[in-house]
């Protein structure tokens, strides 16, 4: 008999093993963005994931993605639905999905930003952490630019290795 | 909604316009987002309010976009496209909050593509000539430290959409206010020409930093429900993070505020918003069936 939770853990699976387009060795469960799924009364799979940054465009994509994910798990009626709250931050991203990163060549992200709860944010450059190169594991890299080819990433080169590599932004 | 790619609606042969669609109807920013207005609000007049900050962050980003392909160093073109590209995602979630709160059903692009420079409610400074780049990193840091004081303060709105989408874009702004912190440190703090430059700009930008503190009376009667900022309440902070920011970077302390004249958040805007808006809209406007 397939029952409830069968049912709702068949859907969290097949929408979790959706990867990003971006960075195709993470699933949207390592990103930390599929944030809920329920089977409602009519049937309809419900799956709710939310941006990382507000202009991504691979969300466009995703959405596609899990859409044929599910159908292909045996829902005819999906609804890729968006949660806003809480923010996403770099947080999110699982242990797995660091170690994932790292393997392939991508520095995972330190610790997100503390900020301020009050209105007045008193420090104007938060120190990062530097990450460690994901290549040889130096600690003594330099960042190149603070910004990459997608949202998520910055750019920098390992001083001992060489090797330019890229780095997921804390924020 | 199909579940094909993407892109099988430009390979697929369609009539009229239907070509140029994705045609995946997946591209609502708000898809399921629960729509429900908070009690008392009125929705019309959120939905300007929403109008006002997502048209700052459109016009905005696409004056940011003129840099691609034109900026003095690769990773500062990267830069300011990540920073357009993250202002955008911010204006589609507004726009798109808006057409619900109205109860028009518009969707991003009935905003963003079919409005006339009058009907815009951004402020003119982000509608203001690109300029050199250290016009450019002086806009950015006036606009962002403005912005994320506002968007800190929105986080806790009444309407329970908007202070989402702040909170989310409390994140981002901070990271792009770091990036013009540093760009106005370096070129304020460098050789004596590019000081000049750096303060030249930041005397350019500062007339128009005046009209961002000016209270609009819809702006008035939300934030009194507390759905709102009243720009004027963010003008101390604002001063104090620009003061310490340029003195850091050895630059004259800036002046007060110009006198707050609402202008923009009226449609009251320069010459420049029209080529600008004509630029972004001309290729919609000439497929209007088309969706993307």
């Amino acid at each position: 008999m397939v029952t409830t939770t069968d049912t709702r853990r068949l859907l969290w699976e097949a929408a979790a093993a959706v990867t990003d387009p971006e960075l195709p060795m993470l699933t949207l469960a390592d990103l930390g963005i599929l944030r809920e799924v329920t089977v409602e009364e009519d049937g309809t799979a419900a799956v709710w994931i939310t941006p990382t940054y507000s202009g991504c465009p691979a969300m466009a994509e995703m959405r596609v993605d899990v859409d044929r994910a599910v159908r292909a798990a045996g829902f005819d009626r999906v609804e890729v639905r968006t949660a806003l709250s809480p923010a996403w931050t770099s947080d999110w991203i699982t242990d797995e999905g660091r170690r994932k990163l790292t393997e392939h060549g991508i520095s995972p992200p330190g610790g997100a930003p503390k900020r301020q709860a009050g209105p007045v944010p008193l420090t104007l450059m938060p120190t990062r952490t530097v990450p460690r190169c994901p290549l040889c594991g130096a600690a003594d890299t330099e960042e190149l630019s603070r910004f990459g080819a997608t949202s998520c990433k910055s750019l920098h080169r390992c001083r001992s290795c060489l090797e330019p590599f890229e780095h997921v932004k804390e924020i | 909604m199909s579940g094909e790619n993407i892109f099988t609606g430009l390979t697929e042969e369609h009539d009229g316009d239907a070509r140029w669609a994705f045609g995946t109807g997946f591209t609502e920013a708000l898809a399921g987002v629960d729509t429900t207005l908070p009690a008392g609000v009125d929705g019309a007049d959120l939905a300007v309010y929403c109008q006002m900050l997502g048209d700052d962050a459109l016009v905005q980003s696409q004056r940011l976009v003129q840099w691609v392909t034109d900026a003095p160093e690769l990773e500062e073109e990267v830069a300011l496209a990540n920073i357009a590209l993250d202002l955008l995602g911010q204006a589609r979630l507004l726009l798109a909050r808006a057409g619900q709160a109205d109860g028009t059903g518009r969707d991003e692009d009935a905003f963003a593509y079919h409005r006339d420079p009058a009907q815009f409610r951004n402020v003119r400074l982000t509608e203001a000539p690109r300029g050199d780049f250290a016009h450019a990193v002086a806009t950015l840091l006036v606009l962002s430290s403005w912005r994320l004081a506002l968007f800190t303060r929105l986080a806790d709105s009444a309407d329970p959409v908007v202070a989402a989408i702040a909170a989310k874009g409390v994140n981002e702004l901070a990271y792009h206010r770091e990036y013009a912190v540093a760009w106005t440190l370096r070129l304020g703090d460098g050789t004596p020409y590019s000081h000049e430059r750096m303060a030249a700009a930041i005397a350019d930008v500062w007339p128009l930093t005046g009209e961002l503190l000016a209270t609009h009376p819809l702006e008035a009667a939300l934030a009194a429900q507390g759905v709102a900022v009243d720009p004027a309440s963010v003008r101390d902070e604002v001063h104090d993070v620009l003061t310490r920011v340029l003195t850091a970077a050895t630059l004259p302390a800036p002046e007060a505020f110009p006198r707050p004249v609402v202008a923009g958040r009226d449609g009251e805007h320069s010459e420049h918003l029209a080529p600008l808006l004509e630029e972004l809209q001309s290729v919609a406007r000439e497929h209007p069936e088309a969706t993307w």
